[in-house]
């Protein structure tokens, strides 16, 4: 094809834009559907093969009365949030004064040092050795393997540094001669001006602590006390061992018609929170993308 | 010239050159590095105290696994720990090639990683392309917000769904059945469909975020090449091909090789999810194997030997794929 007269120009565009909304109608139509899905009359819900766009017969809400219900969900809830807010916090301390120690000039034997981390992204003990480990320090069936293992990663050092090594080191002189020490400095002149950086760490972590459901299958199996949201949400969707059903019973005699209904709805109540906050966060992450491109 | 200045330049050099070079010394080996060492305490305490707490925590949780890989070669008993269990040496590695899955597990990790790499690589560039065209902003700005969308739906919820949409009577499996008149299937069941729906999958979550860095480096292209090229009367498709691609070639070949390092080392969170054991012949990979021996039939040993067997070849990927981006682009990720 030969886009070089103008009514080839038209059709290119028109192709083009309707690919564009294509693959726009296939990003949202499964979450418009799942939404639509969980509040759809469970009945003709289990019947429906074809995407849901409105309610199917009438609007019912007992999916999200018997979700309401499942405590479960709501304490893994509460727990993913924790390993979040603690996660972040851990992972923020720690690659701040990392991303300082490393891009301090004076410091001799800093390159010696950051290739002693910059091995462990070529080279790694593997899952089963991992879990050796964890498990000696007594970390596994505590919430704290949720937390610790990971929370300092070469790829976030190596971003922290590039971004504190482009701050001029005459501020960091002339807060010394006022008498300020490494933690000040620290603290107070260099990590206020790399915020930006901060806030792109912070973010990715949050996402990835959101996301994990992997570490918590293997270093708590079998606490479901200390489940994340991902893995309650694994026992509803996935592997269906899930007990919401039953703990629905008082609700009404036959729960068992929600079970599709309560999957999706039990989506949409986990997902919907990030979806109303992203617009707000996306260009951070196109700003951490970026930076971790032109590092690379 | 360019090449001879760099290798005179050590980072050493850039230290001595600077003003915190004095009282260090240079070269007189050992006794040198201890002189060198204690003035550089002396003189960073606070940074010192930052790195005892780094390097620690990378030697508990990255170094002190790699010792375990002790394991590999012995039958790992978790009482008596790496220095108690009895040594059998090369038996494992052994065991597992001369095993009933390994071919299996090969072709398999090999094949997904390899169609990942050619489907899902590509598909951003397509996708960043296409956008490009699109001069009105809205639009454009619109559809990039809404082609991130999928990227925050975590893994377990999209592959709830891919699973529900796949199985009988699901929107997919009945839209498939619908195209070619027979029965609604549950499509995962059915080994030729796995790797599609896996791949398609991860189309599905990453288009849209992955074509962010070739959206920025196509934004910084200069316009006026294009204003040049076209009072010369180029077309288009030549614009895109002499002065578009040109101008995001190096961050195309930059992504690819990073991505070629890593094309063996299928993770085993998304198929796990998605596996069941109809399909297994089809979709097991070292990865999941790996899980499975160590985490569920508890055969330790054996698990870390296979597993070290993943990540060396991932680690040869890795070194090949960073000579080759040293070599044609100057920049490399060691």
């Amino acid at each position: 094809m030969k886009f070089k007269m103008k009514p080839g120009r038209l059709i290119f565009l028109i192709i083009d834009v309707a690919l564009l909304l294509f693959v726009c109608f296939l990003c949202l139509a499964p979450i418009w559907h799942m939404i639509m899905a969980s509040i759809s009359n469970p009945t003709a819900l289990n019947v429906n093969t074809k995407l849901v766009f409105k309610p199917l017969k009438n609007v019912d809400w007992g999916a999200y009365k018997i979700i309401l219900k499942y405590k479960k969900l709501w304490r893994a809830y509460g727990n993913t949030i924790m390993y979040i807010v603690c996660s972040c916090a851990l992972t923020g301390l720690l690659t701040t004064i990392a991303g300082y120690t490393f891009s301090r000039k004076r410091l001799y034997y800093r390159n010696k040092f950051m290739m002693f981390l910059a091995f462990t992204m070529l080279f790694h003990g593997g899952m089963i050795p991992t879990y050796m480990v964890i498990r000696k320090l007594g970390l596994v069936d505590t919430p704290f393997a949720m937390i610790i293992p990971g929370a300092l990663s070469v790829f976030n050092v190596i971003i922290m540094r590039t971004s504190m090594q482009n701050i001029p080191i005459e501020l960091e002189e002339a807060a010394r001669l006022d008498g300020a020490s490494d933690l000040k400095i620290l603290f107070k002149v260099i990590l206020p001006l790399c915020k930006a950086t901060f806030a792109v760490i912070m973010l990715l972590t949050a996402v990835a602590k959101w996301n994990d459901y992997f570490s918590a299958l293997l270093y708590i199996p079998t606490k479901s006390q200390y489940y994340p949201l991902q893995m309650v949400l694994r026992e509803i969707l996935i592997t269906s061992t899930s007990d919401i059903e039953s703990t629905a019973a008082d609700f009404s005699n036959n729960a068992n018609v929600y079970k599709k209904a309560i999957e999706y709805g039990s989506i949409v109540v986990s997902t919907l929170p990030i979806l109303c906050v992203y617009p707000f966060v996306q260009k951070y992450f196109v700003t951490g993308m970026t930076i971790g491109a032109v590092k690379s | 010239m360019k090449k001879e200045k760099k290798r005179k330049e050590k980072p050493e050099d850039q230290f001595f050159n600077s003003e915190f070079s004095q009282g260090y010394v240079q070269g007189k080996g050992f006794p040198g590095f201890l002189h060198n060492l204690s003035l550089d305490i002396r003189r960073n305490k606070m940074l010192y105290v930052f790195l005892a707490i780094i390097v620690t925590y990378f030697i508990i949780f990255n170094y002190l696994p790699m010792f375990g890989l002790l394991m590999a070669f012995e039958k790992f008993n978790i009482v008596k720990g790496v220095f108690g269990s009895k040594w059998v040496g090369l038996q494992h590695f052994k065991t597992f090639f001369s095993g009933p899955f390994v071919g299996r597990l090969m072709r398999n990790t090999v094949l997904i990683g390899v169609l990942d790499l050619l489907v899902n690589f590509p598909a951003p560039i397509i996708f960043a392309l296409l956008l490009n065209e699109i001069k009105w902003n809205p639009f454009k700005k619109t559809v990039q917000t809404i082609s991130y969308l999928p990227y925050f739906i975590s893994s377990v919820v999209a592959m709830g769904l891919v699973i529900n949409f796949t199985k009988a009577g699901g929107v997919i499996s009945s839209l498939f059945s619908f195209m070619t008149g027979g029965q609604s299937e549950n499509l995962l069941n059915i080994p030729g469909w796995f790797r599609p729906i896996y791949i398609l999958s991860g189309t599905w979550q990453g288009l849209g975020y992955g074509s962010i860095i070739y959206l920025a480096a196509l934004s910084g292209i200069d316009q006026e090449l294009y204003d040049a090229a076209k009072v010369d009367g180029a077309g288009r498709l030549r614009q895109c091909w002499h002065i578009t691609l040109p101008g995001i070639s190096s961050m195309i070949i930059i992504m690819f090789i990073m991505r070629m390092g890593s094309v063996f080392s299928v993770g085993a969170d998304k198929i796990l999810l998605l596996y069941n054991s109809a399909n297994y012949e089809v979709s097991d990979v070292i990865n999941t194997y790996v899980y499975r021996l160590g985490m569920q039939e508890a055969n330790y040993g054996m698990s870390t030997a296979v597993g070290l067997f993943n990540s060396l070849i991932g680690t040869a990927l890795l070194l090949t794929s960073n000579a080759i981006l040293r070599k044609l682009t100057d920049t490399s990720m060691f």
